[in-house]
């Protein structure tokens, strides 16, 4: 399989293994913050920013596709249930 | 590099291992269930990378153009939706024990008897 | 078992995933080197076969329509799952249905927001179906517009009350889109059995060139199905959860 690939939108590869590395690196970051933080609403905001971060990750792996369901799913609609459902259970605690 | 997206795979999956074992609340239990699970989607982007390549799609590429492997792509785009519809029935099993028991906290609840 | 000592268990299991994990890994050809032969099989052949350009969206619908119909019922159960574990108990009695938070002194949804939520709704719902029209050219598809359709409502709420949401789509409403959608999806492939070919087979027109909208056959009907499944999916669990902490009170409330 040939890989010279010269369509308008490439980078040099090197450029892109070092953008893989970095965000890789913060992803590992993202998500030992996620599970240090104790607290179930500050939790979410939390998770809210890892998803943002998985996205850029998986857009550096050129996967567009899961980039868009990751955004939707992980920084939009996942934080909403979540904080319904920490609403209901405080509600009762008061 | 070689190996070094796998290797933060195994970080992540054993973070989020550690923040379900040692965690004091079933909402930061899910939550970290959640970090778990998002492991395996770096694992199976991870395993299909082209270096040099270009997303699966043709439509202003030329065609045959090195593209990286849609079949793993397909497969975490479906798991990722359909990973939030099980959290959310993870989280009503939550919402009922705490309406049953009184408690969230994990520790508390293995203790209870009917 | 004390929270020290199951630390200490866990450190020692983890240790072994972790060797083991690492172990196997050195039998993987390394980040970059992908050999397998059926994703480039499947490039060569995909844009000819089905005149898709977005080959993701051909390998969800076409080729791997099967495991995309198991996810689809995995979504389905899911959504009727939750609204079963959240009905309501024994003991619990469903306040009359006005808006108000009760026991907690809740501000007035601020202009901003009202005006931001109202501003975005429309232009949310065509990017949704904008996504799930083009599954078969670009990056999108049904699972993704879907989400995002169930997003303009959640704007609407956002918006206004939760009555109001609960007017745009009642209950029974969503759950009969829901079940339209997964069963439009099985019953596309059924109608491909009927036609004597296998299951899910692509029986509609190609259209003229790759790339266009009004083509690839079957995979833009079934993003579209599946698109509206995801959608009301979403919609009835969020429903169910603001059901939960808005209405629903425990005993004598």
């Amino acid at each position: 399989m040939t890989l010279a690939v010269t369509t308008p939108y490439t980078v040099p590869v090197g450029f892109m293994d070092a953008l893989q590395v970095t965000i890789l690196i913060l992803v590992g970051a993202g998500a030992t913050a996620v599970v240090l933080t104790r607290r179930p609403v500050h939790q979410v905001l939390v998770l809210s920013i890892y998803g943002v971060l998985m996205a850029v990750l998986f857009l550096t792996f050129q996967a567009p596709d899961v980039t868009l369901s990751e955004l939707t799913v992980g920084a939009v609609a996942l934080p909403i249930i979540l904080l319904l459902a920490l609403a209901k259970v405080r509600k009762r605690e008061e | 590099m070689a190996y070094f997206p796998f290797v933060v795979v195994a970080w992540i999956l054993c973070a989020g291992l550690y923040g379900i074992v040692t965690s004091r609340h079933l909402v930061h239990q899910i939550i970290c269930l959640i970090v778990a699970q998002s492991s395996t989607y770096v694992l199976l982007l991870g395993v299909g990378y082209v270096t040099g390549a270009v997303a699966p799609y043709y439509f202003d590429v030329p065609a045959h153009t090195q593209a990286v492997d849609p079949v793993v792509q397909a497969l975490a785009l479906t798991d990722v939706v359909v990973e939030a519809a099980v959290t959310a029935l993870l989280l009503s099993f939550a919402i009922q024990a705490h309406k049953r028991f009184g408690t969230l906290d994990p520790q508390e609840l293995a203790s209870l008897k009917g | 078992m004390t929270p020290g000592q199951r630390r200490w268990v866990f450190g020692v299991a983890v240790a072994g995933l972790a060797a083991f994990y690492l172990w196997g890994l050195s039998g993987l050809p390394g980040f970059g080197n992908y050999p397998g032969p059926y994703g480039f099989a499947i490039l060569h052949i995909a844009v000819q076969q089905t005149d898709a350009t977005g080959v993701v969206s051909a390998v969800n619908f076409d080729y791997r329509g099967f495991d995309t119909v198991g996810e689809e019922f995995i979504l389905f159960a899911a959504a009727a799952a939750t609204a079963v574990v959240l009905r309501r108990l024994r003991g619990e009695r469903e306040r009359p249905a006005v808006d108000q938070a009760g026991d907690r002194e809740v501000p007035p949804t601020s202009e901003a927001v009202r005006m931001v939520a109202l501003l975005f709704t429309g232009p949310v719902m065509v990017m949704g179906w904008w996504l799930v029209s083009h599954a078969q050219t670009s990056p999108s598809g049904g699972f993704q517009g879907g989400v995002i359709l169930a997003t303009a409502f959640i704007l609407v709420y956002l918006a206004g009350e939760f009555l109001v949401l609960k007017r745009f789509s009642p209950v029974a409403l969503t759950d009969a889109v829901e079940a339209a959608g997964a069963g439009g999806f099985a019953a596309i492939g059924l109608a491909a059995v009927l036609m004597g070919r296998a299951y899910l087979y692509d029986f509609l027109p190609l259209g003229q060139m790759p790339g266009a909208v009004s083509s690839a056959g079957t995979i833009a009907l079934i993003s579209f199905f599946v698109g509206l499944e995801v959608a009301a999916a979403f919609i009835l669990i969020i429903g169910e959860m603001l059901e939960q902490t808005l209405l629903i009170r425990h005993g004598g409330g």
